[in-house]
């Protein structure tokens, strides 16, 4: 045990846990005792990420610490235990709990601390700073309960979230700003221009080249107001420090390490201590070699590889780092890249300026053309690209890259053009050829398996979208043909066949196959795949496009899967499931007691299902008539277990019974589902319905999921269960009921449009380019001009609804079909036959007899046959 | 739906060990669909209509799942042959031969059908 060397790595933060990652990405951890000391009571989460707390992420979800790879590779973690002093001469760590560790190699990855400016009452109850998950807490907390108006003080990068957050908690807003304009750091005067406008526009006051004074107290100590500089006071009742970070280095201070004039320890290019070789200082409490102490985060990554790489005695260095940013600050874009104040001799900008509609673009150009940085406000779309172009000279002209389109018609610079060296993701400092090589050498085909590949994508998310233009770039150049089609009759995607169906009104699926499928699968008979795929189209689309929307109606019944053909779920037996509609999951007594007589009447087994209904196994096919005649007599319609559709929308009781509740969540549940029943769509629709935050009925978790605030309704997207679960992402906040619904209809037909098939909401926001955002700026902010066409299509579908089974069990030709045999109707099928199980019954499965084959190879073949 | 007013009066038969089966009326054949019969050994067929009218007879016994369901799987074309998929797990027969697209050691049994 003693001979094992050890790792001591003092602060667990974003840049801490990265050095983690790169130590046992080389091995480290398993040569290694590795300790951390974590000061904060939760390991390492995304404080870039910070203020999307307050767009409904909990702590959880902005943790970046799996605890499996921390078990995994045996790193001892002591949480909520900081390190008070270091002994360099013994080589050893006491922590706050008292526990003492050696070590060989010692790690300094503290961070850094908000700078609170020395101004008069600083320390009253009511002010804050903005850095920490506990921070934010106690700001949320005395927000709602203690204050009306709030300050920030600092109108930086950080200054603006804080500020974004206050104004989200429902307080009027001040930003104070020492500088002449905001984001002094990353934007010139044009920018901040630009900039202050947009945020004026939100109604938060600016106060820009102007001080804090004194922040003054009531008598009770809490803050009441605040002087400024210019001689004026502000009545507030909180203010948020934002004025800066400081590195935290007094633990190297204090242990006679080296740091520089303005804090920082004082580190050479492989980050080790100037003063002992056995100590390593990272990230933000780092002086770089370049004399710079950098307070990003993709620098701090480099830096903890650098460091795992010199103990593995690579060779790697730290030299200096791009200081490039892009933001969504109150969700305005503001990126700077390279030199973005042209501090180089001889440069020139290039500037296009639009006050009036907040944007701000500036180009930084050398003497002989080379690109050298820029500044971008209002408009970033070609921030990724023109980055990973910064230190050589584009092909195009620099003034076609900053006009908005339509004004000289901008060239469209696609990555291609970079050179293999370009940075794509600064994040994790990845290049195009890296990518180029996951798609070659590692047959990545898609942008998640690249950003698995290559880590890129992963951290801020802003170079997705050149990603996914050099993943197809580099499919098509590899000749890889990248058949999009459907299947093999039909060349085009879902989202094209969908536009065809809709724009020339095709109803029947032989036509659409005849006159539109490949050439060899014209006149066919199609394929499992395309058939209910159409199908699912035609019937979203029927009332618009004057088709049948009853789906066992003519050409239609022969394209529907079994379950939607015997409006049933087959089981594994060839017995079918019925379920029931129970909207919201509320439920009378006598309807309940029906479903029970039904299911003992006929023998069924009962179960109560995810989605808060009753599932009644074990039906035959001529059972279902006779099962549904009750049903439909009893109030019941199709739940639609069986298709691609709407399932069910789940809730809580909400405020009607529960103490905590602030909306009538029921009522809402029942809206929504009795508005979407019977909606085809691409796959199974999924939603909830929570009456508060406390979120009981797992509406994060759903396809659309609803969750009640104090002023209205909070609308999450794209959540999924399942194999892979994704938490939902918040599409808009404080919604009326109207607005909620109106929404729903654009978010769901947009889905339906443009979705592949068997694609679920979750996917399809991964997938699609843009993302969330681009799907926000299309149902919200209606970028494409379709929002009117899909609330018509919505509404189409919602006054055309009519049962499936009611209609069903009224048409005797359709009952003729459910029957087991053609010429035997009433006999039973004798393969379908059950056993008793726990006071139900359960299928007794017949034995499997693989025709036409020998006996002894029957594993394998039913190994094979999950191939497909 | 529309029956071909010429056809309803046929029938469709199987042939069996002792001659032809009269199962039903070929009306009660949806184009692009199946229907299960009952032989009278006790044996099931899953019985099908393409679009162009021809008729398929096969086991109608899913010989991976154990379960009496092909019939009620999706025909189509692969290939310029006729199809199905069944319905459990999706695996392809080929209406003429039996055989199983997908595992080339599984076939299923084939009858010989006609409309009189």
């Amino acid at each position: 045990m003693s001979t094992t060397p050890t790792i001591v790595l003092v602060g667990h933060g974003m840049v801490g846990q990265r050095f983690l990652e790169a130590l046992a990405e080389r091995g480290l951890t398993a040569t290694h005792r590795v300790v951390v000391l974590c000061e904060e009571p939760r390991p390492a989460y995304d404080r870039v990420q910070l203020t999307s707390y307050f767009s409904g992420k909990s702590p959880d979800d902005l943790s970046m610490t799996d605890m499996e790879f921390i078990e995994k590779h045996s790193i001892e973690l002591y949480v909520g235990d900081a390190a008070e002093t270091i002994d360099r001469e013994a080589r050893k760590v006491t922590a706050r709990s008292g526990n003492v560790f050696e070590y060989d190699t010692l790690v300094l990855a503290t961070g850094s601390y908000p700078f609170v400016p020395p101004v008069p009452g600083k320390d009253a109850e009511g002010c804050f700073v903005y850095r920490t998950i506990e921070d934010l807490l106690a700001i949320e907390e005395y927000a709602k309960s203690r204050a009306t108006t709030g300050a920030v003080v600092g109108g930086g990068l950080l200054g603006l979230e804080a500020a974004g957050a206050l104004k989200g908690l429902g307080l009027s807003t001040h930003i104070v700003e020492f500088a002449p304009r905001l984001m002094p750091v990353q934007v010139d005067d044009g920018g901040g221009a630009a900039l202050l406008r947009t945020i004026e526009d939100m109604g938060l006051t600016v106060h820009t080249g102007t001080g804090t004074q004194e922040i003054v107290a009531d008598a009770s100590g809490a803050v009441a107001g605040m002087k400024l500089s210019d001689g004026s006071e502000l009545a507030v009742d909180m203010v948020v420090f934002s004025a800066g970070v400081r590195p935290r280095d007094q633990l190297a201070r204090d242990c006679g390490l080296t740091v520089g004039e303005r804090g920082g320890i004082t580190v050479d290019e492989q980050c080790r201590t100037v003063n002992d070789p056995h100590v390593f200082a990272i990230g933000e409490c780092a002086q770089a070699a370049d004399g710079r102490v950098y307070g990003l985060v993709a620098p701090g990554y480099e830096q903890a590889e650098t460091v795992a790489a010199t103990i593995a005695a690579d060779e790697a260095s730290f030299t200096g780092a791009d200081l490039s940013t892009k933001l969504k600050l109150l969700g305005v874009d503001v990126a700077s890249f390279g030199d973005a104040h042209g501090t180089a001799d001889d440069c020139l900008d290039v500037v296009y300026s639009d006050s009036r509609s907040g944007l701000y673009k500036k180009l930084v150009i050398g003497r002989d053309g080379t690109l050298l940085g820029g500044i971008l406000v209002g408009d970033a779309e070609a921030y990724g690209t023109l980055k990973a172009f910064t230190g050589s000279v584009p092909p195009v002209s620099p003034e076609s890259l900053v006009l908005p389109a339509g004004a000289g018609a901008p060239a469209q610079l696609g990555p291609s053009a970079l050179p293999d060296e370009a940075i794509i993701c600064s994040c994790n400092n990845v290049a195009k050829g890296t990518i180029r090589g996951a798609v070659t050498d590692h047959q990545c085909t898609t942008v998640p398996e690249v950003k698995k590949c290559t880590k890129a994508g992963t951290t801020c998310g802003s170079c997705v979208k050149v990603l996914g233009q050099l993943v197809n770039a580099e499919l098509e150049a590899g000749g890889v043909e990248v058949d999009k089609g459907l299947c093999g009759c039909f060349s085009q995607t879902r989202e094209e066949l969908y536009e065809i169906v809709l724009a020339l009104r095709i109803t029947s699926y032989q036509d659409l196959l005849d006159r539109h499928g490949r050439e060899g699968a014209r006149g066919g008979d199609g394929c499992e795949i395309c058939k209910p795929a159409i199908a699912s189209i035609i019937a979203s689309l029927a009332p618009t496009i004057g088709a049948n929307g009853y789906v066992l109606e003519g050409e239609q019944a022969a394209l529907q899967d079994t379950n939607d053909h015997f409006l049933a779920n087959l089981q594994k037996n060839g017995s079918y499931s019925v379920v029931p509609r129970i909207p919201g999951g509320e439920i009378a007594p006598e309807k309940l007691i029906v479903i029970g007589e039904i299911a003992r009447d006929f023998g069924l087994y009962t179960k109560i299902t995810g989605g808060q209904r009753i599932d009644m196994f074990g039906a035959r096919v001529e059972q279902l008539p006779l099962i549904w005649a009750r049903l439909v007599d009893a109030g019941f319609e199709s739940g639609h277990a069986y298709g691609k559709s709407l399932r069910t929308v789940k809730s809580c009781v909400g405020q009607t019974w529960c103490r905590y509740g602030v909306q009538d969540s029921v009522r809402m549940a029942i809206d929504l589902e009795l508005r979407y029943r019977g909606l085809r769509s691409p796959h199974k629709l999924k939603s909830a319905v929570s009456g508060c935050a406390r979120e009981c009925a797992e509406a994060q978790s759903k396809d659309f999921g609803v969750i009640a605030t104090s002023n209205g309704w909070n609308l999450y997207v794209g959540g999924n269960g399942g194999a892979t679960p994704r938490h939902a992402d918040l599409l808009a906040q404080d919604l009326s009921d109207a607005e909620l619904i109106r929404l729903i209809d654009r978010f769901l037909m947009f889905y339906i449009r443009t979705a592949d098939r068997l694609e679920r909401t979750s996917t399809w926001l991964e997938r699609i380019p843009g993302g969330l955002e681009h799907v926000r700026d299309v149902v919200v902010h209606d970028s494409l001009g379709i929002c009117d066409e899909l609330e018509k299509l919505m509404a189409a579908h919602v006054s055309h609804y009519r049962d499936e089974w009611s209609e069903t069990i009224n048409d005797p030709e359709k009952l003729a079909r459910f029957v087991s045999f053609v010429n035997a109707p009433d006999a039973p099928d004798p393969v379908v036959g059950f056993v008793p199980e726990r006071d139900q019954m359960k299928p007794d499965l017949p034995l499997l007899s693989i025709g036409m084959r020998p006996t002894e190879s029957k594993e394998a073949a039913l190994e094979g046959s999950a191939q497909r | 739906m529309t029956l071909a007013p010429e056809t309803t009066d046929l029938k469709v038969q199987l042939q069996l060990a002792d001659g032809w089966f009269t199962v039903c009326d070929l009306n009660r054949l949806l184009p692009g669909r199946g229907v299960a019969a009952l032989l009278p050994d006790g044996r099931q067929v899953a019985l099908f209509r393409d679009r162009r009218g021809e008729l398929y007879a096969i086991d109608n016994r899913d010989p991976f799942s154990g379960a009496a369901v092909l019939s009620r799987g999706l025909i189509g074309t692969h290939q310029g042959r006729p199809f199905v998929a069944s319905p459990l797990l999706k695996q392809r027969f080929d209406l003429v031969s039996g055989q199983c697209l997908d595992d080339e050691s599984v076939r299923v049994g084939t009858y010989e059908v006609r409309a009189a």
